[in-house]
């Protein structure tokens, strides 16, 4: 019998392996890299990439601190960014699309075919300064904010930036807007009861007044591709702004597929841009609106229950489909099991759990 | 020289071919999904590549210790033969699924069966 303690197997070998069959039809031979050595740049710091090495080996060698466990593509803890090209294709395999389409890698995966910039993921950030040119309610608790920020005009809706005030209070908060849209970045705050920095927002900060924004980071955005596929948008409160945002991302790149949002809240009051989206279905045929509210007293036109159950209970096979699940996290781990058994392919599922740390810092 | 299991099998396609087929009935199994509440689906995701890529014979770096070190706190939890068995029934199914042929089938299941004891901590 075959014995099941099986020692790693040379590294090349392995590389090639998974290269090589990725595609099941590419004749192995067909596809040898060249053998020269090439130079990895991060930050102001030159390395150097012997032929056939992996950049996570090369790193290592070199006695560069990268965060990295299984060498073989599984774990994805190597995973660093390129930012000067397009990293080699089986390098990213396994990836999210919209990870990809950044040019993030897998530093194991990845034998350079030429020189690369690369960012690490645990580089300092750089925050930008930006000022507050709207403030106003959405409904009775969350607050629209709109930062100029002249550093940050590449970003997608649905990614994320942490905010920061002078003392160094930090939050992160998801981007409502596409570019496109208005130069302004715009964030849905909620007010959380003791949570500091939303507290700020709501009583102390006032049009003109800066804080500092980060570089736009996540993976929660719509990518124009398989545009006749579905899209399953749900979420609660203030989950809507990244939602929203690639909502508006998903019909001016004329997705022509279903697209279904399902917003949710105990109360109507917690809801907001109800108006909004019903217009919305108006103009787009493929695009449904359904509020839900779990609470008691539910008026015409808006569903009653949990927006997950009422999601759930309304699409039936989701092979296909990408799924945005944002807001609560208990909803969002709930959900990713129930749309993963519907069809959808984890790759397709994507969230944001940007409350998690709104909650944790309270 | 003869290919290896792994790639008569046809690699890490088919290794993500089965995954995400093998994980759903595995989930939808009220013998075993037990055992996945409260797992990080997209970790879990890729440990199931890794256990499918051992049981095709590919590239890996599990070692028996590793198996018995990751299932501990299962078998407290109660993991027996028949939840081993359970999925292996599902690991057949899937590969069934995708027409994998039967020689090879019992092939991967007889590398899945391998690791059995050390699974359940025997």
């Amino acid at each position: 019998m075959r014995s099941f303690h099986l020692v790693q197997k040379d590294k090349l070998e392995t590389g090639k392996l998974f290269h090589a069959r990725s595609l099941g039809l590419l004749n192995p031979h067909s596809i040898e890299p060249e053998f020269t050595m090439t130079r990895l740049k991060i930050a102001e710091n030159n390395y150097s990439c012997e032929p056939e090495e992996t950049v996570l080996d090369a790193l290592l060698r070199q006695d560069v601190d990268i965060s990295y466990a299984c060498q073989k593509g599984t774990c994805q803890s190597c995973i660093a960014r390129c930012t000067d090209g397009t990293p080699p294709v089986q390098s990213q395999s396994g990836l999210k699309d919209t990870l990809r389409s950044q040019n993030y890698f897998l530093s194991c995966l990845c034998v350079p075919e030429q020189d690369m910039t690369i960012r690490l993921p645990d580089q300092s950030e750089l925050f930008s300064e930006g000022v507050v040119i709207v403030n106003e309610m959405l409904n009775r608790n969350t607050i629209l904010l709109k930062v100029e920020c002249q550093d940050i005009l590449e970003y997608k809706a649905g990614q994320f930036v942490n905010l920061q005030r002078k003392d160094g209070l930090t939050r992160s908060y998801s981007i409502a807007n596409t570019p496109e849209e208005s130069k302004a970045l715009e964030f849905h705050i909620r007010r959380l009861p003791g949570g500091q920095f939303s507290e700020w927002v709501h009583d102390v900060i006032k049009v003109g007044d800066t804080l500092a924004v980060s570089e736009p980071k996540g993976h929660c955005f719509y990518i124009p591709e398989r545009k006749q596929e579905g899209i399953l948008l749900v979420g609660t409160g203030s989950g809507l702004a990244p939602l929203a945002g690639i909502l508006t991302d998903a019909l001016s790149h004329g997705h022509t597929g279903p697209i279904h949002l399902f917003h949710g809240s105990r109360e109507k009051e917690d809801l907001y841009r109800i108006d909004e989206m019903r217009a919305l279905t108006e103009k787009h045929k493929n695009f449904s609106y359904t509020p839900c509210i779990s609470g008691e007293n539910v008026p015409e036109g808006f569903k009653h229950g949990r927006v997950n159950t009422v999601a759930l209970a309304e699409v039936s096979d989701l092979k296909g489909w990408r799924v945005f699940l944002c807001g609560h996290p208990d909803m969002i781990n709930q959900m990713k099991t129930q749309v993963f058994l519907k069809g959808a392919s984890i790759a397709d599922i994507y969230t944001d759990a940007f409350i998690v740390s709104t909650e944790q810092g309270k | 020289m003869s290919e290896s299991l792994f790639d008569r099998i046809g690699g890490e396609a088919a290794v993500d071919a089965s995954v995400e087929l093998f994980y759903r009935k595995v989930l939808a199994d009220h013998r075993i999904n037990r055992f996945f509440n409260n797992v990080d689906m997209e970790k879990q995701i890729a440990k199931q590549k890794a256990f499918f890529t051992m049981a095709f014979g590919g590239p890996n770096t599990y070692t028996g210790q590793d198996m018995r070190d990751a299932h501990v706190r299962l078998v407290k939890m109660g993991l027996d033969d028949s939840h081993f068995d359970a999925v292996m029934e599902h690991l057949g199914a899937t590969l069934v699924e995708l027409k994998v042929p039967a020689d090879l089938i019992a092939e991967a299941a007889a590398i899945a069966e391998s690791t059995r004891a050390d699974v359940l901590g025997k």
